[in-house]
């Protein structure tokens, strides 16, 4: 897999690239994540056809906050590829990949009830697993577990 | 909506949903003009109790996801987070885990196989497929003490060697599979009835499966031979012989002919673990994450700290993110762990695949018959637990 396409198209937008336990990981701005993962799906030399896997990460405290993780696989070169995008805290939102891959219909809904971040051009962004008047987003790292006090 | 419709719940109490999913369908006379799925009465959160738990503590969680192949995920979780910490696993234990995961993998299938059939009411299977998984359960019971949530696996190993009786009784159990299986071919395979309410019904062709994430049975049944046992091999996959059954159609009866191979190869697996197990210990030696031995505790003030260290606050894992996935019995099963370099994940995600694969679910009953939703939702072979997590 020859990195570097990534690079010398995308350039500034690749905010990181790197790899640790045989996974590569690329840390790309919210600007240019769709067209990413476009290139990514497209291009003979990644060919992700699959998109095994989407969800949230909450950072807190740090800035940018969330992080949107993308894990993408190829069937024709079986390998895998992680892709993040950094999204700030007070602009939760970035675009829906629903285009690229129907399977990430349900999955952006499970990040949007369980972090709060928004995916634009979603069709339907509702509650997934939690009630629909149910008040806050339980995988932030703010959000108590009940019962249970952290030290 | 039109005058025409009406709309209905399928669930969340109905037996053919196999768990509590609800589905709403919009009905013109019998034709399912469009669905709506609704899940997550199962929501318990267990993503996020992983961040308030230590790594040993989860893997009595991760037995709770699909309650119907509790080995399964042991496996999927343990290995992810050896591979987070870069640890090697004896090969008897890595023997071990691929025959429990086996063996899970054919007591999933029996139980899907019998409530799918009863569904389409073909009552007779349910009687034969649960015989053969009482069998397993009965294996699993006499070895870790529990029928459905074993917790047996270890960060680094089991929690115990097997011993002769697991060795006979498994011998005995794949003695006999194969003529059982052959059992249960003579009452569906070639039965019109089943034939005409499966053959035709529920397709997703290999473009959708990809396009959806789709995985496991699915997919294969749609001619892809995909399957990480072979395609990524873990534990010791790679020292084994079997096939990948595939089907063409990629509809309910091929699903249910892709499964009903996946337990033969299943059987062919398990003899091959328990006959060439290797000799060896079943744990690694490993002082970061696995406990002394008991009897050490009363003697040693060393063993004593590190099993109070263990136990109180856990092991911490440097920073570091994987991901790890296995061929569960419904799919693609994957973990994503990242560490922040303390005793508790900073996240840890579940990839399910029930989750993934339930959403093929609209695409393969709009403008079909309401009866053809029942066949269909039996043939993704969904557990809600997992669903909902």
């Amino acid at each position: 897999m020859n990195i570097d396409l990534v690079k010398d198209k995308f350039g500034a937008g690749i905010t990181d690239i790197t790899t640790a336990h045989g996974e590569i990981t690329m840390t790309a701005t919210r600007e240019i994540l769709i067209p990413l993962l476009r290139f990514l799906k497209e291009e003979e030399e990644f060919a992700c056809d699959f998109l095994t896997d989407l969800c949230g990460v909450d950072y807190l405290p740090a800035a940018p906050r969330f992080r949107v993780v993308y894990h993408l696989y190829s069937l024709k070169h079986k390998h895998r590829l992680r892709v993040k995008a950094a999204i700030e805290e007070k602009d939760p939102v970035v675009d829906s990949c629903i285009s690229l891959w129907a399977g990430a219909d349900w999955l952006e809904r499970e990040c949007f009830d369980l972090f709060g971040i928004i995916f634009k051009g979603h069709p339907n962004l509702q509650r997934i697993l939690l009630p629909r008047d149910f008040a806050g987003h339980p995988l932030r790292k703010d959000f108590p577990l009940a019962g249970f006090k952290e030290q | 909506m039109s005058e025409r419709t009406m709309t209905i719940n399928l669930g969340p109490h109905h037996p053919s949903t196999h768990g509590v999913l609800r589905v709403v369908l919009e009905l013109d006379g019998e034709t399912v003009v469009d669905a709506h799925p609704d899940i997550g009465f199962l929501h318990r959160g267990i993503e996020k109790l992983a961040e308030h738990r230590s790594y040993h503590q989860f893997i009595v969680l991760s037995d709770r996801l699909d309650y119907l192949a509790a080995m399964s995920n042991n496996l999927a979780y343990v290995t992810t987070v050896e591979k987070l910490m870069d640890m090697e696993i004896p090969r008897r234990a890595r023997y071990i885990r691929v025959a429990l995961a086996e063996l899970q993998r054919i007591a999933s299938h029996l139980f899907w196989l019998g409530t799918h059939a009863h569904d389409l009411g073909a009552m007779t299977p349910l009687f034969y497929t649960l015989r053969e998984r009482e069998a397993i359960m009965d294996i699993f019971e006499s070895l870790t003490g529990s029928r459905l949530t074993p917790t047996f696996m270890r960060i680094g190993g089991l929690a115990a060697d097997i011993d002769g009786d697991f060795i006979k009784a498994v011998k005995a159990f794949t003695d006999t599979f194969t003529d059982r299986v052959d059992e249960y071919e003579t009452l569906l395979t070639a039965n019109p009835i089943w034939r005409s309410r499966t053959k035709g019904v529920g397709v997703l062709d290999a473009d959708a499966c990809i396009n959806l994430g789709v995985t496991g049975p699915m997919l294969r049944s749609a001619g892809c031979p995909w399957d990480i046992r072979k395609a990524h091999p873990y534990s010791a996959y790679e020292e084994f012989h079997f096939e990948i059954p595939t089907g063409r159609a990629g509809d309910v009866y091929d699903r249910y002919l892709v499964r009903i191979g996946e337990m033969r190869e299943s059987a062919k697996i398990i003899r091959q673990a328990v006959d060439g197990l290797p000799a060896g210990p079943w744990l690694a030696m490993d002082s970061r994450t696995v406990f002394p031995e008991k009897k050490e505790l009363n003697a040693n003030i060393a063993a004593l700290i590190q099993h109070f260290g263990l136990v109180m606050e856990g092991f911490k894992i440097p920073p570091g993110e994987v991901y790890n996935s296995i061929e569960s019995p419904r799919g693609e099963l994957g973990f994503y762990i990242i560490s922040d370099g303390g005793p508790r994940p900073l996240r840890l995600r579940v990839r399910p695949p029930s989750f993934v694969n339930l959403q093929g679910l609209v695409r393969m009953i709009r403008g079909k018959l309401l009866s053809d939703a029942v066949a269909v939702i039996g043939a993704i072979d969904i557990v809600l637990a997992e669903v909902d997590r």
